[in-house]
């Protein structure tokens, strides 16, 4: 909300205050001052906790002037040559400005005009730029007169856009004077927070200046100069829906003349961020932006005319079904069964409290005014802005609440300035329909409550100056008071929530900072840790020690994005999507079914920019459940490819990402983990080569499946030279697998005796095999068995390979003798020859 | 006995005129070996008388020591030269760049989620994790924030197809999701009496809105939540005091502003000093010597009592900050879709 520094005068006195601390105290008390726009005042040097904007006039060389000729240029007829004093001596200045003219030739002006003067070296806004930019005036010859200062527009100022001419001045300002003290100005502009609503009005700003600040608040203006007949009889008043329309107040106007409003309401409303339009319309904008309660003004003879020459009737309630109306913004709507209607018996007449309809608007020719306030339901009022996607400065208060009690306080107000902007003269009294009066809230609290929320010792007497200071009613009761809310404001509730509400606004005007910090001296929970986030991190950590390095990438993504992991053709899964019922981007449909395509994808970005692509990731993927809510299920998800090694200027190993470096870096995160005796086996999945994929087996549960990825896949991925190999891992097997703990073995203090074997076996049988039968065989003591070569070639035949195994064998109390060495290895050589067929290599 | 010493000093002279390892070799079979003069003349000892044996011999064992010791000297000599020569010739560029080895780095927002938590355990906040789709309900109705409430547009939320038209499915915006269903697995525990809680609930949350390069559709976030029967304002300013010492620095000053969050009340944001300028304004800081970090306030009674906790007995605190902006702030990070984009480019900087 913008608000004007100058209309907060009118309520609170800020001789003395420093603007920017202002800000400050209003932004700390929840008040966001988001900026200051900085009309003429001076703006302050170095650091601002607020952002600034605007322009501050140099109080020597901004000044009132005093025009006292206008004379002809003499080479120019589009321009004028002015005699003006400023405050010291005589000048002559040029300008163009149209509202000059009419003072051409007139000699010595009794009196003289008085305008804002500009001096060499002043800053100011150009006038003849497109927007607003600032320079500074400089000396120049103009159509051979010497041009050293100017007389400024309003635009040139920056007090508005406008540059249809110079500002004149009030005739009672003294020439010389600064130009900042006759008009300087700013505006901070508020963020008004859903709990503040009742700020949103420049009363309810200075109310809380004058709470944070110790001043006094001026009274509430609702002085209404009525002289007219009383209004009874004039209108009637029908609320169909009470709940809906809480109270409705109608007041009367008659005999005004519509025409612009003086140049301070205009200069003001401009200010706040309305477009002036007449001094009716103005009125009550003027009224809403000054105490929040937005009124809507009727022309009273279009209703008596709709009545057939009879006083009208003003009835409200809920639209019929079909129903219609054109508003001011010229679209007609149709209307919700919710949307509450102010009509006539003629027919609607607006939406209430959002916009007025096309015919009852005051115009031109309007010479006597109802003006209407009210009290809408602000749930519905909200349900209708988005509904009808309609929006208003009115809709904007209302749709956050407005208190009945402002409804005649604002009526009030509205007629008052209707009379002193146009004339006429208003009825006696209001027409006021109140069939559901708002509750008085009560709370009380006590110093024990301060103690408890914000663990300050606060007595009855501080707490109470602190609530009076923001229009509470405060009585003590017992060891503690009794606070009536005020009847303003909506958002204080009663009970333990009124008390909270009651806390925050002692909070905040005691002052957040005064409020000491502390450490909790509440027990402390019982403390357990979070398994599932920790193994979590343990892989993380193996990976990225492995030299892998971690993405987290988007978990909204496209059915076709993801179909890219498959071979094309694929048949579909059947596992649903959970899709979005409201997209912000097509690239955005649905969550994510697989965490390998989100990897992919970074892979595919990195691809060319890399020749090692090593990336892992741990997140959710999510499957529609029958349940209301879907599964989503933690998955891991390693990608590799290119080399191994990142390459330097050295003959570097060259080695690249293979099956078997996939397999490896899986084997040693498991291990990592404690987990053993896992079973690798042949695996089928359609990302993958089926002839290099693997499925990793704990028991029965399949933990992972890796291998190379699917030519057909690697071929939807811009992947540039790489061969990518995959791992996709479930991350919930794995944390019932990874056990807590696991007994370590003691070092043997025996050497080990270390033996090399190579077996020639047939092609097709599995190395896992031979292993697997070499280990059992060898039993205890046989330490530790390792392949250190596989061999193919003429020497050992066609359809055969060599597996040279480098054994270890170990006893644990003693040094084994060659006897026994050799007995044992006897042994594992006639198993694998006679159950395997295998030949032992020369 | 003439004879001895000449062998000697020819022997000497012989070996000084050396100047290689090779010639000293060659020396050594000339003179120590077994046709050399001095092992010719111990052999003749022999026919030397019982009387001239002793002294003889004598002088010829020191001969043979002597020459064997010169022996030594300029074997030493030699190699100390050749490797002074070797270690003068033998110069590496060292400014030539070092072998790159695979360094696995985890992604940023990783490391100050893991900074976030460490900081927070260390005062007895656990991790409480919970999911990313959500009721309407858990994200908003059970937080105080009522159907059509103005505070909702605050928060625009992405819904999912199906669903309950009374209480639809969506993706979190906050993870204060995970408040009520924390707040009811504790109180489960024992409803008559619920235990205390501190924890932290890190996860990644959604919200409607264009991307750019100050938001996202997706973005982490760590809220935190402490409450028992004596819990209050102060302790909230001490522990996010506390923990904005110990992210940022242990001189860092904070400021706390009052705002608005339907879930509590008073709420309150946190700003901390500017860390780049230390409070003197700087570009991070707009000028202002402050940073806003976090929104925080003490958990609003229908919170409590919908998480089943009595707010007449108990009271809580909560906050809430974006593990982006703090990445952003600390490592001066000027676009917040770098994180999710995951260039390497940026990634391998952390
Ligand atoms: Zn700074």
């Amino acid at each position: 909300m913008k608000t004007p520094l100058s209309w907060l005068k009118d309520f609170v006195d800020l001789e003395g205050i420093d603007l920017e601390q202002l800000a400050h105290t209003l932004t700390v008390a929840g008040l966001e001052v988001e900026e200051i726009h900085y009309i003429g005042l001076p703006m302050p040097a170095g650091l601002q906790q607020t952002k600034v904007s605007g322009l501050s006039w140099d109080p020597d060389k901004l000044v009132v002037a005093e025009i006292r000729e206008v004379g002809p240029h003499p080479n120019a007829d589009r321009l004028v040559l002015c005699r003006l004093f400023d405050g010291q001596q005589e000048h002559t200045v040029l300008t163009g400005a149209p509202n000059l003219f009419e003072y051409r030739g007139q000699g010595e002006l009794k009196p003289p005009l008085k305008v804002a003067y500009a001096k060499e070296g002043a800053e100011i806004y150009d006038g003849h730029q497109e927007g607003m930019h600032k320079t500074v005036l400089k000396r120049t010859k103009i159509r051979g007169v010497d041009s050293y200062s100017m007389v400024c527009s309003e635009k040139e100022l920056g007090i508005s856009e406008e540059h249809e001419g110079i500002l004149f001045l009030p005739a009672d300002t003294k020439a010389g004077t600064p130009l900042a003290d006759v008009l300087g100005d700013a505006v901070l502009t508020i963020a008004i927070t859903p709990n503040i609503a009742r700020d949103a009005n420049i009363y309810g700003v200075a109310r809380e200046i004058a709470a944070l600040t110790g001043r006094a608040l001026k009274p509430m203006p609702t002085e209404v100069q009525a002289t007219g007949p009383k209004i009874d009889g004039a209108v009637k008043l029908d609320i169909k829906d009470s709940e809906l329309n809480p109270r409705f107040v109608l007041g009367l106007i008659r005999n005004v003349e519509i025409k612009p409003s003086p140049a301070w309401v205009q200069q003001r409303l401009r200010l706040a961020g309305m477009r002036p339009i007449n001094n009716i319309v103005d009125a009550t904008n003027y009224a809403m932006l000054e105490l929040g309660e937005p009124l809507h003004a009727f022309d009273y003879d279009v209703l008596v005319q709709r009545a057939g020459g009879k006083p009208p009737t003003i009835i409200t309630r809920p639209a019929k079904p079909g129903e219609t109306l054109t508003t001011l913004d010229d679209v007609e709507r149709k209307l919700d069964d919710f949307t509450v209607l102010v009509c006539d018996t003629a027919g609607s007449l607006s939406i209430g409290g959002i916009m007025g309809g096309l015919e009852s608007e005051v115009t031109e020719a309007t010479r006597n005014v109802l003006l209407e306030g009210a009290s809408w339901n602000f749930i519905n009022v909200r349900k209708t802005l988005v509904a009808q996607r309609m929006s208003s400065e009115a809709a904007y208060r209302f749709s956050r609440g407005v208190h009945p009690a402002m409804a005649p306080r604002g009526v009030s107000r509205g007629l008052e300035l209707m009379r002193q902007w146009a004339g006429g003269v208003v009825d006696a009294g209001l027409v006021d329909e109140y069939p559901r009066p708002a509750a008085v809230v009560e709370v009380e609290i006590s110093p024990a409550d301060a103690q408890r929320w914000l663990g300050v010792a606060l007595t009855n007497e501080q707490m109470t100056s602190i609530l009076a200071s923001l229009g509470f009613e405060v009585a003590s009761k017992g060891d503690g008071l009794s606070v009536t809310v005020p009847d303003h404001r909506l958002d204080i509730e009663t009970g333990v929530v009124g008390k909270a509400d009651l806390m925050e606004e002692i909070a905040r005007i005691y002052g957040y900072d005064n409020i000491p910090a502390t450490r909790i001296g509440d027990p402390l929970p019982p403390q357990h840790g979070n398994p599932e986030l920790e193994l979590e991190e343990r892989v993380k950590d193996a990976l990225a020690r492995m030299g892998i390095q971690e993405v987290m990438t988007y978990r909204l993504t496209t059915p076709e994005e993801e179909a890219r992991r498959l071979p094309p053709g694929t048949a579909p899964d059947d596992k649903p999507y959970v899709k979005l019922a409201n997209v912000i981007s097509q690239e955005r449909t649905v969550l994510r079914k697989s965490l390998l395509a989100s990897v992919l994808e970074i892979a595919e970005r990195n691809a060319r920019l890399r020749q090692r692509i090593a990336l892992f990731e741990i997140g959710p993927v999510f499957h529609a459940s029958e349940e209301t809510l879907p599964d989503e299920l933690s998955r891991l998800v390693v990608v590799l490819g290119g080399q191994q090694q990142p390459a330097g200027w050295q003959a570097a190993d060259s080695a690249a990402y293979d099956f078997y470096a996939a397999k490896g870096v899986l084997a040693e995160l498991l291990a990592g983990l404690g987990l053993h005796d896992l079973k690798y086996e042949p695996g089928t999945h359609p990302s993958f080569h089926p002839g290099k994929c693997a499925r990793v087996l704990a028991g029965e549960r399949q933990l992972a499946v890796f291998g190379e990825l699917h030519p057909q896949v690697q071929g939807q991925y811009d992947l540039g030279a790489h061969t990518l190999q995959a791992i996709t891992l479930n991350l919930e097997v794995l944390s019932e697998l990874a056990p807590e703990r696991f007994d370590s073995r003691p070092v043997p203090q025996y050497p080990p005796v270390i033996e090399d074997l190579a077996l020639v076996v047939d092609e097709s049988l599995p190395a896992g095999q031979v292993e697997a039968m070499i280990a059992q065989t060898g039993g205890n003591l046989l330490a530790g068995v390792s392949l250190f070569d596989v061999f193919r070639g003429d020497k050992i035949g066609a359809g055969k390979k060599s597996l040279a195994y480098q054994l270890t064998y170990q006893h644990p109390e003693r040094t084994l003798t060659d006897d026994e060495v050799a007995k044992l290895r006897e042994r594992i050589v006639r198993r694998v020859t006679q159950e395997l067929g295998a030949k032992l290599r020369a | 006995m003439e004879n001895l010493q000449t062998i000697r000093e020819q022997a000497l002279a012989a070996l000084n005129a050396v100047q290689d390892e090779a010639s000293l070799e060659q020396w050594k079979v000339a003179q120590l070996g077994r046709n050399a003069a001095l092992t010719q003349a111990m052999k003749s000892l022999g026919q030397l008388s019982a009387e001239e044996r002793p002294l003889a011999g004598k002088q010829a064992n020191e001969v043979k020591l002597a020459l064997e010791a010169a022996f030594e000297e300029k074997r030493a000599a030699l190699e100390g030269a050749r490797l002074r020569a070797s270690l003068s010739s033998e110069k590496l560029d060292v400014t030539l760049p070092g072998r790159p080895l695979p360094l696995g780095r985890l992604h940023p927002i990783t490391q100050t989620l893991r900074r976030i938590n460490a900081i927070f355990a260390q005062m007895g906040f656990q991790v409480y994790r919970s999911r990313d789709v959500e009721t309407d309900e858990y994200n908003f109705l059970l937080l105080n924030f009522p159907p059509n409430h103005p505070a909702r547009e605050m928060q625009d939320s992405f819904y999912v197809e199906g669903g309950d038209p009374e209480n639809p499915t969506l993706l979190r915006t906050h993870t204060s999701a995970g408040q009520i269903h924390a707040m009811r697995e504790y109180a489960a525990k024992d409803p008559g009496n619920p235990p205390p809680i501190r924890i932290v609930l890190p996860g990644m949350c959604y919200r409607f809105e264009q991307v750019s390069s100050r938001s996202e559709v997706q973005f982490t976030q760590v809220e935190g939540l402490a409450v028992g029967e004596n819990i209050t304002f102060g302790d909230l300013k001490g522990t996010l005091t506390d923990f904005a010492q110990r992210f940022f620095n242990a001189n860092v000053r904070t400021r706390f502003r009052a705002s608005h969050f339907p879930f509590t009340e008073p709420s309150a944001e946190m700003d901390v000093e500017c860390f780049v300028c230390s409070g003197a304004g700087c570009s991070v800081c707009k000028h202002s010597g402050w940073l806003e970090i976090l929104g925080s306030g003490m958990v609003h009674p229908n919170v409590l009592r919908n998480g089943g906790y009595d707010p007449d007995t108990y009271s809580g605190f909560a906050f809430g900050m974006g593990p982006e902006r703090l990445t952003m702030l600390r490592y001066r990070i000027e676009d917040i879709r770098y994180f999710w984009r995951n260039d390497m480019r940026f990634l391998e900087q952390f």
